[in-house]
C-alpha cells in the first residue's frame, strides 16, 4: 500500500526500519529476558535524529507531527514493542510540554529530548486512580516559590530512566477534577524517588516504576498551563498520544504476521509447507487484512490530529482501540500458526503476544476508549 | 584536516554474474550498494573529522547512478561529494582506476589523509587503494584496524596481520585501507539524509582532470581479461578399498600412471 507519505516521512520510515532490523531485532529476545533498559538502542535512535520527529524545528526537532511519531513507532515495534515503548513513552511525557509549555519551558526541555539526550515520562496513574483518573491523590501544595509534592504514582513507563517527568497532582481538593495541575519534575529533585522496577508479562525492555514524592519541592515556574489545568493537560495529551500506542500495536501485529508468513513457508507437514494449507492461508489472510485496516485507521487519526482539528478524541480513541484489539488477535493467531514452536521462547512470536496485551490496557483501557467514543457520538448527535 | 574517502558502488549481492561474451559484470536487475568495506572507510573518515575537525570529501569513479552512493555517504557525515564519470573511463582495470582517482585527488590538491576500504566485494583485488598511493607517491598502510593517533603530518595506526597486528607510524599525507574490525558504520541520521537529498554532487569528466589520455579506460589498462568462467566442480576421485598394504600399492600404481607423460 502507498499511504502517500511525504519525502521526510519516507526517510523516517526507512531509517526506523533500518534501526529495527539491524539494531533492535538481534537483541529483542535478550532485552525481553533480562528486562534491562536498552540504553544502547536509545543512543542509536538519538544519533539518527528520530527522537525529535514530532518536535518543532526551533526546539531542535525536525518539525513533524503525530504521523511522524507513528511511522517511527510502528517500525521499531515490528522488531520489539518493549524497546519501541521507551521511544513512544518519551513522546507521551513530552506532549504536555509541547501543548501547554511556555516558550521558556520549551526552550529548556525540548532540545535535549529532541536530541535524545534525555527521555521523558508521564505520571498520571496511581494505585487508586487508573481508569478513574479523577481519583488522583498525589498533592501539590503551594509554598512560596515552590509547590510541595506528596504521593505516589504507579506503573510509570520510563520511570527511573527518564530525566523529565510531567506529573499530575491535586492543588485544590475542593474543586474535584478542576483542582488538579500538571508539573514538570526533573529527576534528581530532592524528595523525588523511584520505587522498584516492575516485573511485567511483556514489553519487558521498557522500565516501569513508581514515582515517589516526599515533600518534593518543585519550582512554581514548572507548572504546565495554570493551576487547575491538570486534567485538561492530561486529556489533551492522551488524545494526541493514543495513535502512538496504536502504532505500537500495529507494529507488533505486523512483526508477528511477518514471522508467521515466513515460518509457514518453512514448516513442512504432510510433505508440504504449511503455507499451502487453506487453514493456515485463511488465518494469514485475515491477519493481514485486519492489520491493513488498522494501519489505515491509525494513519487517518494521526493525520487528522496533525491537521490541527479540535475534535480528535473519538478518532484517537478509535485508532487505539482497534489497533490494539487487532494486535491481540493477530499475535494469538501467529502463535497458532507456529503451533507448539510458537509456545516456545526459542521462537519469536510468543513475545509478540505478551507485548500486545498491554496495548489493550494502558493509555486508557479499551473499555475506557469505548466510553470515550460513545460519549463523543452522543455529544455529536446533540449538536445535529 | 582534509580527509578524502574513495568508494565504489557494487552489486548488492554475493552472486555476481558475469557476461560470458564481454567478460564484464552484469549489473542489470541487481540493486547497487556501497561496497561494504567502503562503509568502514566512510565511518573512519567521519570519525576522524569529528575528532580533528576539517572536512570529508567522498569520491567515486563510475556511471551516473553512483550519485546515490555518494549521497548515502553524505547522509553518514561526509561533507562534499565528487563523481568521476566519463565514457573515457569505461573498462578501466585497477591500474587505470587508481590512476584516474589519483588524478582527481591531485585536483583536490590539499589533503591530509585518504581512506579506502580494503577491497571491493565484486572484484576483490584490493589493488586500487594502494595503487592510488603509488600514483600520488605517498605512504600507504593497508589493512588498518585501528587509528591510534592522527594529527596533521603524523599518524600511528595498527595494521592487521594474520597473527596479530603491526603498529605503524607514518607521516601524512598517507593512504589507509581499512578492515571491518576498525569500526561499526553508523546508521545515517535524518538530518544527514535531508542534507544528502539537497547536496550538490560535483561531476568531473576526463577533460576536468589533468590526466594523460593514454592511461585512461580500457586503453590505459594493462590487464587483459581473456576469459572469466566458473571452474567446473571437482569430480569424485577414486577410492581404494582393502588391506592397507594392498591399497598403498594400488595408490602408488595409480599415481605413477597419472604422472606418466601423456605424449
Amino acid at each position: 500500500m502507498d499511504y502517500l507519505l511525504t519525502e521526510q516521512q519516507v526517510m523516517i520510515r526507512d531509517l526506523a526500519r533500518q534501526i529495527a532490523q539491524e539494531k533492535i531485532a538481534p537483541v529483542a529476545a535478550e532485552y525481553d529476558e533480562s528486562g534491562k533498559f536498552p540504553w544502547d538502542i536509545v543512543k542509536v535512535i538519538a544519533d539518527s535524529d528520530l527522537c525529535g520527529v514530532y518536535i518543532e524545528e526551533k526546539y531542535g526537532g525536525t518539525g513533524g507531527g503525530i504521523m511522524d511519531l507513528v511511522i517511527a513507532t510502528e517500525e521499531f515495534s515490528k522488531a520489539c514493542g518493549g524497546i519501541a515503548l521507551c521511544y513512544a513513552a518519551t513522546a507521551l511525557g513530552t506532549y504536555p510540554i509541547i501543548l501547554y509549555g511556555t516558550d521558556e519551558q520549551k526552550k529548556k526541555y525540548l532540545p535535549d529530548i529532541a536530541k535524545g539526550k534525555k527521555l521523558a515520562a508521564f505520571g498520571l496513574t496511581e494505585a487508586g486512580a487508573g481508569s478513574d483518573a479523577g481519583a488522583v491523590a498525589t498533592t501539590a501544595k503551594k509554598q512560596g516559590d515552590y509547590y510541595i509534592l506528596n504521593g505516589t504514582k504507579q506503573w510509570i513507563t520510563n520511570g527511573g530512566e527518564a530525566d523529565i517527568y510531567a506529573v499530575v497532582a491535586v492543588t485544590d481538593k475542593t474543586k474535584g477534577s478542576r483542582g488538579a495541575s500538571c508539573f514538570i519534575v526533573e529527576k534528581g529533585t530532592p524528595g523525588f524517588e523511584f520505587g522498584k522496577k516492575e516485573n511485567k508479562m511483556g514489553i519487558r525492555a521498557s522500565a516501569t516504576r513508581e514515582l515517589v514524592f516526599n515533600d518534593c519541592k518543585v519550582p512554581k515556574e514548572n507548572i504546565l498551563g495554570k493551576e487547575g489545568y491538570g486534567f485538561i493537560v492530561a486529556m489533551k495529551t492522551l488524545d494526541k498520544s493514543r495513535p502512538g500506542v496504536a502504532a505500537q500495536a500495529l507494529g507488533i501485529a505486523q512483526g508477528a504476521l511477518d514471522h508467521a508468513v515466513k515460518y509457514s513457508k518453512e514448516r513442512v507437514q504432510f510433505g508440504k509447507p504449511i503455507s499451502s494449507f487453506q487453514g493456515i492461508q485463511f488465518m494469514l489472510a485475515d491477519m493481514a487484512t485486519s492489520i491493513e485496516a488498522a494501519r489505515a485507521l491509525v494513519y487517518a487519526a494521526a493525520r487528522y490530529i496533525d491537521s490541527g482539528a479540535k475534535d480528535i478524541s473519538k478518532i484517537s480513541a478509535q485508532s487505539k482501540l482497534f489497533a490494539s484489539d487487532v494486535a491481540m488477535k493477530v499475535t494469538v493467531d501467529a502463535v497458532q500458526v507456529f503451533g507448539g514452536y510458537g509456545y516456545m521462547k526459542e521462537y519469536p512470536v510468543e513475545k509478540y503476544m505478551r507485548d500486545a496485551k498491554i496495548t489493550q490496557i494502558y493509555e486508557g483501557t479499551n473499555q475506557i476508549q469505548r466510553s470515550v467514543i460513545a460519549s463523543e457520538l452522543i455529544k455529536e448527535s446533540l449538536k445535529k | 584536516m582534509n580527509i578524502i574517502v574513495c568508494i565504489k558502488q557494487v552489486p548488492g549481492t554475493n552472486e555476481v554474474r558475469i557476461d560470458p561474451t564481454t567478460n564484464t559484470l552484469i549489473r542489470e536487475g541487481v540493486e547497487s550498494v556501497i561496497n561494504p568495506f567502503d562503509m568502514y572507510a566512510i565511518e573512519e573518515a567521519v570519525r576522524t573529522k569529528e575528532k580533528t575537525g576539517g572536512k570529508v570529501t567522498v569520491i567515486s569513479m563510475g556511471p551516473p547512478q553512483v550519485d546515490a552512493a555518494l549521497r548515502e555517504a553524505i547522509s553518514m557525515g561526509c561533507d562534499e561529494a565528487i563523481l568521476i564519470s566519463d565514457r573515457a573511463f569505461a573498462g578501466s582495470d585497477t591500474w587505470a582506476t587508481s590512476y584516474t582517482l589519483a588524478m582527481a585527488i591531485k585536483k583536490i590538491s590539499s589533503f591530509d589523509v585518504i581512506f579506502c576500504g580494503k577491497q571491493a566485494s565484486d572484484g576483490d583485488t584490493a589493488q586500487v587503494g594502494p595503487g592510488i598511493s603509488a600514483h600520488l607517491d605517498i605512504p600507504q598502510v593497508a589493512y588498518v584496524k585501528k587509528i591510534e593517533e592522527i594529527k596533521p603530518g603524523f599518524a600511528k595506526v595498527e595494521r592487521m596481520t594474520e597473527e596479530g597486528f603491526d603498529i605503524v607510524e607514518t607521516p601524512l599525507p598517507a593512504l589507509f585501507t581499512v578492515v571491518k574490525e576498525i569500526n561499526t558504520p553508523r546508521i545515517p541520521s535524518l538530518k544527514g539524509k535531508m542534507a544528502a537529498k539537497k547536496a550538490q554532487v560535483i561531476t568531473w569528466r576526463a577533460s576536468d582532470l589533468n590526466a594523460n589520455e593514454k592511461f585512461l579506460g580500457l586503453n590505459g589498462s594493462p590487464t587483459q581479461v581473456v576469459k572469466i568462467f566458473t571452474p567446473p566442480p571437482r569430480s569424485g576421485g577414486q577410492v581404494f578399498k582393502g588391506e592397507t598394504a594392498e591399497v598403498v600399492d594400488k595408490l602408488i600404481e595409480a599415481i605413477k600412471n597419472e604422472l606418466k607423460p601423456k605424449f
